[in-house]
């Protein structure tokens, strides 16, 4: 469960018991009562801290910098905070690990109420969303500093960074959905090669099958709505429409895929009732031969010491595509307040996103072009996806998007896959509440 | 937590003793209630009115605007054409059945255990602790620790029966009916020892005499627990089912930890729905309107109970 960056819809509140519930919520309504007095009035933001030169010379501060790097990727975010720690003298970064199904929560809480973080990592999908709160400010000063250019970057990347014309996120890194496989099983079964379009996955499935192996297990929760993404991008669909005014994955497009996850199910490649994270857990004890998960998991599997092959996801609509998001340095309106905090969260962020390169040690792929070009990319295991980065795709960059995928696309996955409704149904109404939520956002957002 | 419960739960009983100097005490009794009465007016009773409050704007605390809207969110989640209608429901229909099928499990084998407790016989203590066990345990414990053994696939339980011939491919957490045993199951295992305890300070209190007078008049065990215990614990079981009526109501972390409200969201529960949409998804707005539509179906059944227990009472006087 750790490895799993950003499960969004799962935070786990720790010892809650049942009776407790009703105090612990009174009490948290009081500490939101207190959050609100904080509260400041909120706009549009100015570009913060004056002009920006790439040196801190003010005196001593401590940085309040917030991830969400509880899994693999946490002692590589450790080792570069402590070598940035020390090679400043003036500036000390306190970090805090909070996981990333709770992040987006209390990050806009604690923002709030005046004690949030000056600096931190979220997901390129949120950043519309934090933006649109005031949580964050525009650091297009910092990007021109580090010349931070278009160029040096994946467009898919670079454009979801932008909101009202400015620049809220600056790039770390790209992690996408990539297809793992099981060596041995795949040795036993007579297939030499990896799968990369549907008649290969499907053959390679059967012959798995008759050498008495589970292939495919289909996941009916995460990450089985960014198998969707995928595959509806592969078919051509889009999921949303760009200006956030309708849900579009319900399409003709967004049938297919759903239609052939529940084929997977229906050819009898895995069990009909996967419970949540059963299929990776099956994947590492070896009893499922293939599975389609994210790229932070490969220090999982290393640490598990599983043969396994690592590719690209088969094409199996009409084009190559599959589902990325991005962590992106953000810098919030609490730092921008503060001249001397904001230079050295702005320091920080600018010398941490030139250390993308040592960043592939956390399984993650560097967003800069030319970081890929580092030894620690070039000799990983997601090495294989440099040729495929052309062909990832991003969730827009709508404010308060990332709230409704749980409630429309996440829940018509699940009951389709579960052959609780077919895909037309379930995705047909869940467009329809997705598209009527979106209106709702736009009002609220816009407003 | 426990143990605030437990001394109100003998409070039925002591309340029994005519409360002969009240009137004259009067301030002195304001006085020692002041404590608390501020922490309950502070943390209770006035996020309550601010609630009441919000329910009435649309409320997002991290955008500077929020407008009044009258009685919309109440109305959006009464209007069976809004996007909240049927997840809202759903997730009142998911707390009514979880509701209807552990309250009655929750007083009937509590109630069981307490009376083989109540007898003596060696390593009774331990028993004891065996049944309360359970309890002492966090909710996240209890259901990751049942998430994995009721996993429909790597599963411990599944495995089991299958050894012993019985089916061993139960979806136990993505299908109903099946979910709903593993939820109240779990839910019965891990809260009974809790029950069980009051039952049994309950039964300690019914006075041995009236037992012995029952023997001489040649009732036999089923007769003296009609007529003695079952009568003598009616003001704890009272209590007993009111508490946990309003627990199973407010069940929350059980379906969110080991189902996550699948299938679809079918065992996603009302608190579940409300925590989601307030906290996920900051609509505080809508979620505080269904917080007091929650409240108020909780105050009906309150009141339901109440009378039933009253009926029986009067047909019996």
């Amino acid at each position: 469960m750790t490895n799993t960056p950003f499960r969004r819809s799962r935070p786990v509140e720790t010892s809650l018991s049942r009776r407790g519930f009703l105090v612990l919520g009174a009490g948290s309504t009081a500490a939101f009562l207190a959050g609100c007095g904080g509260g400041k009035g909120v706009g549009a933001q100015p570009s913060a801290g004056g002009e920006f030169t790439g040196k801190y010379t003010g005196p001593p501060v401590t940085l309040d910098y917030w991830n969400g790097f509880t899994g693999g990727d946490g002692p590589t975010m450790q080792a570069l905070v402590k070598d940035f720690n020390s090679a400043q003298k003036n500036i000390t970064v306190k970090s805090n690990t909070v996981e990333w199904a709770d992040f987006y929560q209390r990050l806009p809480a604690a923002a709030n109420a005046g004690r949030g973080p000056h600096v931190g990592v979220m997901h390129l999908d949120q950043l519309a969303t934090n933006a649109a709160r005031s949580v964050i400010v525009p650091l297009d000063d910092v990007a021109e500093q580090i010349d931070l250019a278009e160029s040096d970057f994946t467009p898919a990347v670079w454009g979801p960074g932008i909101y009202n014309g400015s620049r809220y996120g600056i790039p770390l890194d790209v992690h996408s959905l990539a297809m793992y496989w099981n060596k041995d099983h795949f040795e036993k079964a007579g297939i030499g090669e990896a799968p990369t379009d549907a008649a290969t996955l499907d053959e390679a499935c059967r012959k798995l099958k008759s050498a008495g192996f589970q292939p495919f297990w289909m996941p009916n929760q995460w990450p089985a709505h960014l198998m969707f993404f995928s595959l509806l991008w592969q078919f051509g669909g889009e999921p949303y429409a760009e200006d956030g005014s309708e849900a579009t994955f319900g399409s003709a497009e967004g049938v297919e895929a759903l239609s052939w996850m529940v084929e997977q199910v229906d050819k009898g490649y895995g069990p009909s009732n996967v419970d949540i994270d059963a299929q990776y857990l099956a994947f590492k004890n070896g009893q499922n031969s293939i599975t389609w998960d994210g790229i932070w998991q490969i220090n999982d599997l290393e640490a598990a010491g599983l043969d396994y092959g690592i590719a690209p996801i088969p094409t199996i609509g009409e084009k190559p595509a599959a589902w990325a998001n991005s962590h992106h340095f953000f810098m919030t309106k609490q730092a921008a307040e503060d001249g001397n905090l904001a230079n050295a969260s702005k320091v920080f962020i600018s010398s941490l996103s030139q250390e993308s390169g040592s960043w592939a040690k956390a399984g993650m792929i560097p967003a800069r072009n030319s970081a890929r070009e580092d030894a620690a990319f070039t000799e990983s295991p997601q090495a294989v996806l440099n040729d495929y980065l052309e062909n990832l795709h991003f969730l827009p960059a709508v404010p308060g998007l990332g709230d409704i995928t749980p409630q429309t696309v996440e829940v018509a996955v699940n009951e389709a896959v579960l052959g609780k409704a077919s895909p037309e149904e379930a995705l047909g109404k869940a467009q329809e509440n997705a598209t009527k939520l979106m209106q709702d956002n736009l009002e609220k957002f816009g407003g | 937590m426990a143990t605030t419960t437990a001394t109100t739960a003998t409070a039925p009983s002591a309340a029994a003793a005519p409360p002969r100097q009240r009137r004259t005490n009067q301030p002195i009794a304001w006085l020692f209630l002041a404590p608390y009465l501020v922490l309950f007016g502070v943390f209770v009773l006035l996020p309550i009115v601010f609630g009441l409050w919000i329910s009435l704007h649309s409320w997002d605390f991290t955008l500077p605007g929020k407008p009044f809207v009258g009685l919309e969110n109440y109305t959006a989640l009464l209007d069976p054409s809004s996007v909240s209608f049927d997840p809202f429901w759903g997730s009142m229909r998911a707390t009514g059945i979880f509701t209807l099928f552990s309250v009655p499990l929750l007083i009937v084998v509590p109630l069981g255990v307490a009376l083989a407790m109540n007898q003596r016989f060696p390593g009774r203590n331990l028993f004891r602790s065996i049944f309360f066990a359970p309890y002492v345990l966090g909710v996240a414990v209890v259901g990751v620790l049942w998430r994995f053994l009721l996993d429909a696939n790597i599963g411990l339980v599944n495995h089991v029966m299958g050894t012993l011939g019985l089916p061993d491919a139960t979806p136990w957490l993505s299908s109903v009916p099946e979910a709903w045993v593993a939820l109240v199951g779990v839910t019965v295992w891990w809260t009974l020892g809790f029950n069980a305890v009051i039952f049994l300070a309950g039964l300690q209190d019914v006075p041995r005499e009236l037992y012995e007078a029952a023997e001489v008049d040649g009732a036999g065990a089923w007769s003296r627990f009609r007529h003695v215990t079952l009568p003598g614990l009616r003001p704890v079981l009272m209590f007993v089912l009111m508490v946990t009526i309003i627990a199973s109501a407010n069940m929350f972390g059980q379906s969110f930890i080991m189902t996550n409200g699948q299938p679809g969201q079918e065992t996603r529960t009302a608190i579940f729905y409300i925590a989601e949409t307030g906290l996920q998804n900051f609509q505080m707005g809508s979620a505080a309107a269904a917080s007091w539509i929650l409240t108020l179906a909780l105050m009906l059944t309150s009141v339901v109970v109440f009378w039933l227990f009253r009926e029986r009472d009067g047909s019996k006087a």
